[in-house]
């Protein structure tokens, strides 16, 4: 009970020491992560503070005036906090004697409204503008429309202006500051709430079934931009995930010049498009050029352009093409993908049919 | 196990079978009882939620992990939030109130014994019947499973479509039957607060403690309201053809949100400030000095009670508000920093110029005060809008709330339990156990929740079963699990202190920490009905009044 008692004040100067010392570099690590997390462009990390479209920048931006702010209020406090600690501890002389009990104090507490109340305004000034300059952005005369529907658990995409339809990988054009193209994202659920989330191009905006919603991003480099569903929309949330390919504006035109075309008809491959349009592939499935009409699922007009299926659950290989079709539950447990059950020759004859589909 | 142990022992004492002990609490009507009650229900849960959160943890230690299936990992993370909330963190601070507020302000019991023990009892019934989930989720048609719809049960995630069997119905009902249990004690202690506070106790006179209580119970009508009918009207949607939230039919699932976030955040003020009555009590006692600002400290606190009721689209910014109501609830989620600010502050000025006392509870009101700091902090950022676009859905918010529930509110409790463990059980605990445990937890919760933050600035979703390998997240949550692991082995040193110690600690004596509040002048367990005679009260320290008759606190109010 009293081995507490036995410690001395050295122990305690010490132990404090440890406190405040643990503390330091947690908080360190916290302020660093905010300050210096810039992940090279090559690299997947889908990092918040390595943007590269604007409305990304600009929440960069105003999250360092916030961190800068935030973390000189903490060292602040965090150092009277650890003085009180330190400087009042009880010592052993005079163990009776009460300290002067003071009951408060006008100015002081004064003061310590008056200061957060300050620091609030200014905080909600840069707020309140920043929201405006993110939400209320016009859209501009060379901005391009899509729209994104979330499905559980995959994205469909929809070039309105352009005719094309695909999924899970959005293809833009990359966005020059001195001529902007950017792209002005109009957001559908068909089931559950989801919420579309590439962390370097912009932040998060939900598609909410019945509630239609509006985000844009206007990337400044070409690559690949790793995102996910940031909505728990039910049992496959964790793999609807999102790639966007921000191509240069040759690639973008090439790529639509593509997309824009009906499905490849190889002939030597008709009797896997006989077992497509034969089985209930078609109920859910699209084919451009077939009798394939179905929107439950991915429209696989050119499948091959991708280079996931799933949502990004698996590489495009004729390996998982099989798999997939055959036993979705390996790659993605609980997607609404039924087991198709094809004889040996009809699976082989599907998917070299569906590799043609580029 | 506790329950047992004190059921044993009152057998011992009056020589009577166990039934009969059994019986006597089970219809007992007594405040303390139930207080103890609630204290040992939510203590079981506890152990129940942390072995879901440690099932949640293994999953993630690395990409790609097969340790449960999807479905079973968004069945744990529903049943950790929806248990932790509603059926550990609720129930354990209405215990506390439920035992401590009338011996702090000079009273016999709650106002309304019966509805006390009713309302445990509902309590109690709703953390039932949401468990029996597990085996009667799926109805007649096979096996249980629990609710995974999150803890938030999002529309329409939760409609008949995308949520078949009983589930979701499970959880409805629970929170439905449980939040009766709440209004009714949050009625006990406005009524006890308001009219049974003995002769001399004014309203400027009770202990913070009390006020705290009385702010908490003041939100608790307004907000389990909002949370009730949004439950009504989901069993409605469900089972009567109502299209509340009901998308395909027109229905609105930003409507279930607004219901479910007016409830929600406010919520969270209905949890933190019991936690401050902690903060108030032991702070002032373990820095032999007056609790610093008492007026400011009541004044704050009824100002974080209304500020706090409109904040709650502060969940909602990325749901496509219009530019005017983002701005409005970031304004209204900044400014509710101003008088938690106040607090801080006051604890600090409570501390400055004192005697600072390192014992378990000062040491976890300590951890509280570091923590409540940066939970506050990256409130803030949060209150960002266009900053929380990116962090809101993201572990980032995980990491922060966790700041607030665990760093911050269960550090409290912990405090509290250490603190009035000598009143409750009559018996000290054993400091030893209680420093490694403080040590530990700190240790643990600081390796978890600290660098959890960091996986969420680089894009990590919560609620996700699995992740991709290649992003930067694989470390982190790796330490993370090792984190919640330490956590875990901390919170059984603390059980076992609690058992050992009822047995074997040393007999407390009424006051062992040389307080000042009156459940300290009754003996310790305090006696039926608290008060032989009931006492007067000339100012807010009596005891300090009783101890110090040539310096009397009286002088000064």
């Amino acid at each position: 009970m009293r081995i507490g008692a036995t410690m001395h004040k050295a122990d305690w100067g010490a132990m404090v020491g440890r406190v405040a010392g643990i503390l330091v570099l947690l908080a360190g690590v916290l302020l660093a992560t905010g300050l210096c997390m810039a992940a090279p462009h090559d690299n997947p990390v889908p990092s918040i503070f390595d943007p590269h479209s604007t409305p990304a920048e600009s929440i960069r931006h105003l999250s360092h005036f916030v961190l800068s702010i935030t973390g000189a209020i903490f060292l602040v406090v965090f150092t009277l906090l650890t003085y009180a600690i330190v400087k009042f501890r009880a010592k052993s002389e005079n163990p009776g004697r009460e300290p002067a009990q003071v009951y408060g104090s006008t100015q002081i507490e004064l003061a310590w409204t008056v200061i957060p109340v300050l620091i609030v305004a200014v905080l909600f000034a840069a707020t309140a503008q920043m929201i405006h300059a993110i939400q209320d952005a016009p859209e501009p005369a060379g901005a391009m429309d899509v729209t994104a529907i979330g499905h559980q658990f995959w994205w469909e995409f929809r070039y309105p202006t352009l005719g094309i339809v695909t999924a899970n990988e959005l293809h833009v054009p990359v966005s020059d500051p001195a001529h902007p193209t950017p792209t002005f994202l109009r957001l559908l659920s068909a089931d559950t709430d989801h919420s579309f989330w590439v962390p370097q191009l912009a932040g998060k905006t939900d598609l909410i079934p019945n509630h239609p919603n509006e985000t844009w991003l206007d990337p400044h480099d070409t690559g690949l931009f790793l995102g996910q569903c940031a909505q728990y929309c039910g049992t496959q949330h964790a793999k609807m995930l999102l790639r966007v390919y921000v191509d240069s504006p040759e690639d973008f035109k090439a790529w639509t010049r593509k997309q824009q075309q009906p499905a490849n008809q190889d002939e030597k491959e008709a009797a896997g498009r006989q077992v497509f349009e034969s089985t209930a592939c078609l109920n859910c499935h699209a084919i451009n050029g077939t009798n394939g009409t179905g929107r439950f699922g991915p429209d696989l007009t050119h499948l091959m352009s991708r280079r996931t299926i799933a949502a990004g659950a698996a590489e495009n290989t004729p390996e998982n093409l099989r798999l997939w079709i055959q036993n979705p539950d390996a790659i993605k447990t609980g997607s609404l993908m039924p087991a198709m059950k094809l004889s040996d020759t009809d699976l082989d004859a599907l998917v070299r049919y569906l590799e043609t589909l580029r | 196990m506790s329950s047992d142990a004190i059921a044993i022992q009152t057998a011992e004492a009056t020589g009577r079978p166990w039934v009969e002990t059994l019986h006597e609490w089970v219809t007992t009507v007594d405040h303390k009882r139930l207080g103890v009650l609630y204290i040992l229900y939510a203590l079981v849960f506890l152990l129940i939620a942390g072995l879901e959160a440690m099932i949640i943890r293994i999953q993630l230690i690395r990409p790609h992990n097969d340790f449960v299936s999807p479905q079973v990992f968004n069945r744990m993370f529903t049943m950790h939030g929806t248990t932790m909330i509603f059926f550990v963190v609720m129930p354990v601070l209405f215990g506390f109130a439920n035992y401590l507020v009338p011996l702090m302000i000079g009273a016999r019991d709650m106002a309304f014994p019966r509805l006390n023990a009713f309302s445990f009892w509902l309590t109690a019934l709703g953390g039932l019947l949401l468990y029996f989930s597990f085996l009667g989720g799926n109805g007649l048609y096979g096996a249980g499973t629990a609710p995974d719809v999150g803890w938030w049960a999002y529309a329409p995630l939760t409609s008949r479509a995308f949520s078949p069997g009983h589930s979701s119905d499970y959880w409805t009902i629970a929170l439905l039957v449980s939040g009766f249990g709440s209004m009714g004690t949050a009625v006990n202690l406005v009524a006890t607060i308001i009219s049974m506070r003995c002769p001399g106790m004014s309203l400027g006179r009770m202990p913070l403690f009390a006020w705290l209580n009385l702010t908490m119970a003041g939100m608790v009508f307004l907000v389990i309201g909002p949370l009730t009918a949004a439950q009504l009207m989901l069993c409605v949607d469900r089972y009567l053809g109502g299209h509340f939230f009901d998308t395909q039919a027109g229905g609105s699932a930003t409507l279930w949100m607004h219901f479910f976030w007016i409830f929600g955040h406010p919520e969270v003020y209905v949890l933190v400030i019991p936690a401050f009555a902690f903060l108030s009590e032991i702070v002032p006692v373990f820095s032999r000095k007056p609790i610093f600002g008492y007026p400011v400290m009541v004044g704050a606190t009824i100002c974080i009670g209304f500020v706090s009721m409109s904040v709650w689209a502060h969940h909602m910014f990325t749901i496509g508000m219009n530019s005017y109501a983002n701005s409005f609830f970031a304004i209204t989620s900044m400014v509710v920093g101003v008088p938690t600010g106040i607090k801080i502050f006051n604890w600090l000025g409570t501390m400055w110029g004192g005697r600072i006392i390192f014992k378990t509870p000062m040491l976890f009101c300590i951890g509280f005060l570091f923590q409540f700091l940066i939970a506050g902090l990256t409130g803030i950022m949060l209150a960002t809008a266009p900053f929380n676009w990116q962090l809101s859905g993201s572990y980032f918010v995980v990491a922060h709330f966790h700041y607030v529930i665990v760093g911050s509110i269960l550090f409290a409790i912990f405090g509290a339990f250490y603190y009035w463990y000598p009143k409750i059980t009559g018996r000290r605990y054993n400091e030893t156990l209680g420093k490694l445990h403080f040590w530990l937890f700190l240790i643990g919760f600081h390796l978890c929740f600290d660098l959890m933050h960091i996986p969420g600035l680089h894009g990590m979703p919560r609620r996700i079963y699995t992740y991709e390998p290649g992003r930067g997240w694989e470390t982190l949550n790796l330490l993370v699990t090792i984190g919640a692991f330490v956590q875990g082995i901390a919170v059984l040193v603390f059980v076992a202190n609690l058992i050992i110690s009822y047995f074997k600690g040393a007999k407390a004596g009424n006051d062992p920490w040389d307080a000042w509040t009156l459940e300290w002048s009754v003996s310790s367990p305090p006696p039926a009905y608290n008060f032989a005679a009931v006492p007067t009260v000339a100012s807010r320290r009596p005891l300090w009044d009783l101890k110090h008759p040539e310096d009397p606190d009286s002088r000064y109010e």
